[in-house]
């Protein structure tokens, strides 16, 4: 095989174009958010010059500019029709009165977070999901960096429960089940009931699920410093008793969100419940699939290892982030979403290919050949759920693209987007034989699980947390530090992978033309190095992030008189259960 | 419509048609492969000291670095003499109650695979101090070091293995580095990885997308030969090391050696294909040509690499004096 050519290779060149996609959308969003500090410079640069003016300005014209002024505030008593009559409105069509005499002195402008009466035990429960999964970020990412800088520092110290294969899985385990999971069902627990329009179930065992979820991470990371894991399959290095508790957990969280859901106050079911309980049901297939012992003798293990690693991160992560898309992406842009048929097609093409493609992480192994090619044609299926989700996604943000410059959780949103388009269909090129053959076993691996587990999921999770966290308790962080938190993870992430990927190739390449193994090592260096270099930006980035947390849940509460009539009869009903 | 707002109809069937196609793609192929497989019957079972050292190695998570399975392409064919088959994992059960099967199959080479480590470097007092400091044999590794698998002592005492550790590797410690039990089980366990022949008669499967430049590319080399480096590299330069003076107390250096340089040639490529273990004050070699299926090529274009490397200065060999040993060697085996 000539190995020359590799750019007239149809994966490759899929590849190029995929991530040439997220770093031309940043390119526009860094020029949009330019344009408008420009801008800004220049008004203000125009309103000191207009104030020269004022300075200077005559008597004569003064007097003319009051004049005008005194014609335009001619106005009507208000009463001329009415008279003296009270006023009624038996039909409820106003439902804001402001005082009109106050617009002389202050404007009054549109709160920027309008904030729906939420239960106060709800609220709670949600922020403690959210805290643990902002603990789980800062752990599992900053026990990542370390081994980012493993690589290119591998005596930095030599302790038993530090060393590089003990602490990897500490790293990814923690930031998937404890970051990402905590922070999905946390999410979960305020969209679930707001789309069904009830209360949730029961709040209480929202918290024992939380606890269970908190102890498995805790034991498991323990347990895996100190060498005890359950034998080397990538994502379940747990042992069973550790994965029971988190798997109870999801349970406990599963029959609270169904009792919600069967409860409901509306007809239909809203698609994002289809995706979350789906999601939800099917991690613990997954976890017992993986950790049922009688189908696990020699390559059954490796077998089942394909479906677990790939079907946690697409049946668990994926579904569940998708579903809470369908909610907050438009209710953030304060409109309906574009197609909802679209979304079910694509909940229904994701159970029906994701399923497929796990084995596609041993192609060329001693696995049945047969599998290996379900898997490659899966992995091209997914194409579709993909582009209708994508597609889905951004016709809902036509027409509100003027609203990213001026927001700041939007472009945590359109990342996430785009990264999903990306990322997935990036694993659609990987699963090709070619492709398979030049990157498989390199670190393009790597690259790809955070292209995907950090591009799409982090991000959208970002953008749901700096969402409804505001609105929960009604403080915003300042958003010179949330605009950090975004560049610092997308450019961190960017110099993060794209290194590796190049890097990747031409180890693989190397591979193929067989030079030595070493030298491929020594090849690497200095993508390592920007690896870490990438990996500190991120890990900079959730500080910052954890900084807006806690400025926006942390400082004294607010107190929330209810205003609207509903408001006030649904504190009043809570009022009165208290009592 | 009724099915879309009815949640039992609804979570039923997402969740019917995710547990039948878990079925169709996951346990009913499971069950399958563990049902129809047997291991090799010439394999052999690994050995109480192996069995130890594979739950150290399980316990350290090598897997996250180091694969274990040779595929049917050709670019693994440096791990390998025959891709693995299914065979080859059958014997992996579950470890005990607590742990799942070990199959190690691995999804990352960060490291070299290690299907057949056994065979490429059987060497114990090399894999030893490579668990030690692994920069110590090879310059350029980022393999993490094991210094907690040995034991600092006055003097070694009969029956335990001491390490030569290079001064420059020493951090200060002046007593003597032996090995623990977990550090010589481990090697024992790395020693039991071997690729297992297929019984006679079999058909052993093929490597795919085999290069075809090779040929091409071969003939354009120096008289035909393949690159001296690139193997000497691949085969010899983790004791050796890059600039062929070897490591004091473990591997002799090549700069300057009467054998390299003198004119027994058949010595020479005897040493190479069989091993050598005549002088107390080095390690034994293992058989590297044998061991690694080297050609009557690669073992000249290696001869000729080590005659004129590092200030080595003597005439090249040719082919035909070469496999002209060769040929008995093969002849007469190990």
């Amino acid at each position: 095989m000539d190995t020359k050519n590799i750019f007239s290779e149809s994966g490759i060149l899929i590849t190029i174009f995929l991530i040439a996609i997220p770093i031309i959308v940043a390119s526009l969003i860094f020029i949009a958010k330019s344009f408008s500090v420009i801008n800004r410079y220049q008004k203000r640069k125009e309103l000191k010059k207009f104030n020269e003016k004022l300075k200077s300005l005559t008597p004569a014209e003064i007097e003319k500019l009051e004049l005008r002024k005194k014609e335009l505030e001619f106005s009507l008593t208000n009463n001329e029709l009415s008279g003296n009559a009270t006023v009624k409105d038996s039909r409820g069509l106003i439902d804001k009165i402001t005082n009109s005499e106050d617009l002389n002195f202050i404007s009054i402008k549109k709160k920027s977070q309008p904030r729906p009466f939420i239960e106060p035990d709800l609220t709670k429960l949600v922020l403690w999901y959210l805290a643990c999964a902002v603990f789980w970020l800062l752990f599992g990412t900053t026990v990542g960096e370390y081994l980012g800088i493993k690589f290119a520092a591998p005596d930095v110290e030599h302790l038993s429960w530090l060393s590089f294969g003990r602490l990897r899985p500490v790293h990814t385990n923690a930031v998937f089940w404890g970051w990402a999971s905590l922070g999905m069902m946390g999410l979960g627990y305020y969209v679930v009931p707001r789309v069904s329009n009830v209360p949730v179930a029961s709040i209480k065992q929202g918290y024992r699920s939380l606890i269970l979820i908190n102890a498995s991470v805790i034991l498991g990371s323990i347990f895996l410093m100190a060498g005890i894991n359950n034998g080397g399959g990538e994502y379940r290095e747990y042992i069973w008793p550790v994965m029971a508790l988190f798997g109870i957990g999801v349970l406990l969280s599963l029959i609270n969100f169904y009792k919600t859901i069967a409860n409901r106050a509306t007809k239909e079911i809203y698609v994002s419940n289809w995706y979350i309980v789906s999601a939800m049901m099917y991690v613990l297939v997954i976890a017992f699939v993986a950790y049922w012992p009688t189908w696990q003798n020699g390559l059954g293990e490796t077998i089942v290892q394909g479906y677990y690693m790939h079907q946690g991160v697409g049946m668990w992560f994926m579904l569940f982030s998708l579903g809470l898309m369908y909610y907050f992406l438009p209710q953030q842009l304060n409109k309906p979403i574009y197609s909802y048929s679209l979304g079910i097609l694509a909940f229904w093409t994701q159970i029906l290919f994701y399923t497929l493609i796990g084995s596609h992480h041993f192609i060329f192994s001693a696995i049945p050949w047969w599998l290996q090619t379900v898997a490659i044609v899966g992995s091209v299926g997914m194409v579709i759920p993909v582009v209708a989700g994508t597609t889905n996604f951004l016709m809902t943000f036509k027409g509100a693209w003027h609203k990213l410059s001026s927001s700041y959780t939007l472009p945590f949103y359109l990342i996430g987007i785009i990264f999903y388009f990306t990322g997935s269909l990036q694993g659609t090129a990987e699963a090709f034989r070619f492709t398979n053959l030049v990157w498989h076993f390199t670190d393009f691996t790597v690259a790809h699980s955070h292209l995907t587990m950090y591009g799409i999921i982090s991000f959208m999770l970002w953008a749901f947390i700096y969402t409804i966290v505001p609105r929960l308790t009604g403080k915003e962080p300042p958003q010179i530090t949330v605009g950090a938190h975004f560049w610092l993870a997308l450019i961190g992430l960017l110099f993060y992978t794209v290194p590796l990927m190049i890097g990747a190739t031409l180890k693989g390449m190397m591979w193929m033309n067989g030079k030595p193994f070493i030298d491929s090592v020594q090849m690497m260096a200095p993508y390592w190095l920007w690896r870490a270099i990438g990996g500190t930006l991120m890990w900079i980035s959730h500080i910052v992030f954890a900084y807006n947390f806690y400025i926006m849940v942390s400082r004294k509460d607010e107190i929330v008189i209810p205003e609207t009539a509903p408001e006030i009869l649904k504190a009043k009903e809570l009022l009165e259960k208290e009592a | 419509m009724d099915f879309f707002d009815n949640h039992k109809k609804l979570f039923r069937s997402a969740f019917l048609l995710f547990v039948g196609l878990t079925l169709v793609v996951a346990i009913m192929p499971a069950i399958n492969n563990q049902k129809n497989n047997a291991a090799l019957p010439n394999a052999v079972p690994l050995s109480a000291d192996a069995a130890a050292g594979k739950n150290i190695f399980i316990a350290n998570g090598c897997v996250a670095c180091h694969t274990q399975q040779v595929r049917n392409v050709d670019m693994d064919r440096m791990w390998g003499s025959r891709p693995s088959i299914a065979a080859d994992y059958a014997d992996n059960k579950r470890l005990d109650i607590w742990r799942n099967t070990a199959t190690l199959m691995g999804s990352e080479r960060t490291g070299p695979d290690l299907t057949n480590i056994g065979s490429r470097q059987p060497s114990v007092a090399w894999n030893l101090l490579h668990l030690y400091q692994p920069r110590a044999v090879v310059e350029q590794s980022i393999m993490p070091a094991y210094p907690w698998l040995f034991i600092v002592k006055d003097s070694v005492s009969k029956g335990e293995t001491e390490v030569i550790v290079p001064d420059k590797f020493r951090k200060g410690i002046t007593g003597k580095i032996v090995a623990s039990k977990e550090a010589l089980q481990l090697v024992a366990y790395l020693q039991s990885l071997k690729q297992t022949k297929l019984p006679d008669g079999k058909e052993t499967p093929g490597f795919l997308y085999k290069k075809e430049v090779k040929a091409a590319a071969a003939a354009n080399a120096k008289g035909g030969l393949p690159d001296g480096n690139v193997l000497y590299a691949a085969n010899c330069q983790s004791c050796h090391q890059p600039n062929g003076e070897g490591l004091k107390g473990a591997f002799p250096p090549l700069k300057g050696s009467p054998i390299v340089n003198g004119d027994d040639l058949e010595l020479y490529v005897n040493i190479i294909m069989k091993g050598y273990d005549a002088r107390a004050e080095y390690a034994v070699m293992n058989a590297v040509g044998l061991d690694n299926n080297l050609s009557a090529e690669d073992i000249t274009a290696i001869i000729n690499h080590e005659r004129t490397s590092w200030g080595n200065n003597a005439k090249p060999v040719t082919l035909e004096e070469v496999k002209k040993i060769y040929d008995f060697i093969k002849l007469t085996g190990k």
